[in-house]
């Protein structure tokens, strides 16, 4: 067939085929939507149709223009039959109530690498402190230091602000802006073989465990933890998260295993993936806890010790229990 | 991998084969158009972060807050809402006429866009993607190693071609057969005369000798026309 034929015999659908595109992307104002759905229930065949105008277009030696014009259709076609529908909310709910402690779940001996990496220096250093106090000097520099004590004093009207930010709403921008960028990082420094994961995952252990080492043995200790145990449930099960995602980036490059190395990427991404969301959404949740119910002084420490002991059960409880069964 | 006949064996177009059978040709956009949409992007991030500044300066404490979570959002945030949904791409890559599509030619998941844009951080090392330069051209993708891991590539958008119709004139049927290639270059030639010079077309239609039967430029240039006519099947009047 001769292409101007060619052209005569299916201009007109394709010019319903291009207009319907087209009105996907732009404004539909001027359009008929009955006739838009009937056209777009038909699309699949209309779209197949095109490809094959273009594969008889390509095969005859057409001119370029045509070619063109049903490689642009093909294009179009292609996109809005094989996007993804997008549902954010009742994925999101999905996510929530069981794909996200399901897939803490199975990810288990990575997160357990991670929490060892991150609160064994802690640990160390909190307990090393009470007996060799300077060396907390390796660490923070007595300025620094200062700061933190003044953060901490049991004077204080309000704890854990410092000069610069004295109000809630300040802190938790804060917060918000610093741990989750943090958690980004961490994740992100597997690609570099895991290394970056791991220098987060082991700075932020020792720091935060000589702050806590120090302001102890200081006479601090009831201010300190009565502070942290609020959040200390969300925000430090979050950076073990996100340190898990990055140490699966980092165990792909390292050990693919039997997948190409760029294969065993993707892979450990689609999960390190899910596990940021969660880890971000946990640090963003951890943030109001630690701007507006952390910093009070009126709120006795039994009680704060009482509530950050029960956030800690609920997060193992949502880690071990949401999710397991078919229902859920 | 052999290209198809009649496609350009450029190194930067990159072909995916659908579920119906036809092969669909990406255009894999470089360094250069990219870090010009990223330039865009940043002054406009960077412009909006200055104008929020100085309206929440008069909350004080609560307006520093306020713009520290913006300030998040649109750091980490900003790729990943305009990818998902705004085309798979941000501000600077519309202007730039580039988008984010998955290695298949589909639109970008929401998974890969997080991914792609979370990894920024490192393809950002030691400074302004320093590392990420280097991937791009260690691979035949332009991919950085956001797009390595979220299996992603920025290609160009189609552009649609203004169609050029062919000049009219008595068509003319080949004294020689025609190959494939030469129908194609025949046709070419005809859609696209009206854009070169009358000197340069006749130039080029002096060429093909074996097609035309002459040397002489006005002449030829119209035996072309006629070829071309005759070859997309218009009648004679």
């Amino acid at each position: 067939m001769k292409q101007e034929l060619f052209e005569a015999r299916h201009g007109a659908e394709w010019r319903e085929f291009e207009d319907w595109i087209d009105g996907r992307s732009r404004n539909r104002a001027g359009r008929d939507p009955a006739q838009d759905n009937v056209i777009a229930a038909d699309m699949p065949r209309r779209y197949r149709r095109v490809c094959q105008h273009l594969a008889l277009a390509r095969d005859r030696g057409y001119g370029g223009d045509i070619v063109d014009r049903l490689h642009g259709m093909a294009v179009g076609g292609y996109h809005a039959l094989y996007a993804r529908p997008v549902q954010p909310r009742s994925e999101l709910l999905a996510f929530v109530r069981a794909g996200f402690p399901r897939l803490v779940r199975s990810e288990r001996r990575t997160l357990a690498a991670a929490a060892l990496l991150f609160f064994g220096p802690l640990a160390g250093m909190v307990v090393l402190l009470q007996y060799f106090p300077d060396l907390v000097y390796y660490f923070i520099t007595p300025d620094r230091l200062a700061g933190i004590e003044n953060m901490y004093d049991p004077k204080a009207e309000r704890l854990g602000r410092t000069p610069e930010a004295d109000t809630a709403f300040h802190m938790l921008g804060v917060y918000i802006w610093n741990n989750i960028r943090i958690a980004f990082q961490t994740f992100a420094g597997g690609l570099l073989f895991g290394i970056g994961t791991l220098f987060f995952l082991l700075f932020n252990g020792l720091f935060i465990g000589a702050v806590a080492g120090h302001l102890t043995q200081a006479g601090y200790a009831e201010t300190f933890w009565s502070f942290v145990s609020g959040h200390s449930a969300l925000e430090l099960t979050g950076i073990v998260l996100a340190g898990a995602a990055g140490l699966k980036l980092g165990m792909a490059l390292v050990a693919p295993g039997r997948l190409s190395r760029n294969q065993a990427l993707i892979a450990a991404a689609r999960r390190g993936a899910g596990l940021i969301y969660g880890a971000a959404g946990m640090l963003f949740i951890a943030a109001f806890v630690e701007a507006f119910w952390s910093p009070l002084t009126e709120v006795a420490p039994q009680i704060k010790y009482g509530a950050g002991i029960a956030l800690w059960l609920a997060v193992a409880a949502y880690f071990l229990q949401v999710g397991r069964g078919r229902g859920a | 991998m052999s290209p198809r006949p009649g496609s350009l064996a450029l190194d930067t177009v990159r072909s995916i084969a659908t579920p119906e059978g036809v092969e669909l040709d990406l255009r894999l956009a470089g360094p250069v158009s990219r870090a010009y949409a990223w330039l865009i992007d940043l002054f406009l991030r960077f412009t909006g972060m200055l104008v929020l500044w100085l309206l929440l300066i008069p909350l004080g404490r609560l307006g520093q807050g306020v713009w520290l979570i913006v300030w998040f959002c649109v750091e980490w945030l900003y790729p990943v809402a305009f990818e998902i949904w705004s085309g798979g791409a941000t501000p600077g890559k519309k202007l730039m006429g580039l988008c984010v599509v998955n290695d298949d030619g589909t639109p970008v998941s929401r998974w890969a866009s997080v991914t792609r844009n979370l990894l920024r951080a490192v393809d950002f090392l030691p400074l302004f993607y320093g590392l990420g330069f280097v991937a791009m051209v260690l691979n035949r993708d332009f991919k950085r190693l956001g797009d390595l891991v979220a299996g992603t590539v920025v290609i160009y958008v189609e552009r649609p071609r203004v169609a050029s119709a062919v000049p009219a004139a008595p068509p003319l049927a080949p004294r020689v057969p025609l190959t494939l290639d030469e129908s194609r270059a025949v046709l070419e030639y005809a859609e696209r005369v009206a854009t070169l010079t009358p000197q340069r077309a006749e130039e080029l239609a002096g060429i093909p000798v074996r097609l035309t039967g002459t040397g002489d430029g006005p002449l030829a240039r119209q035996r072309l026309l006629q070829l071309a006519n005759h070859l997309i099947g218009r009648r004679p009047q």
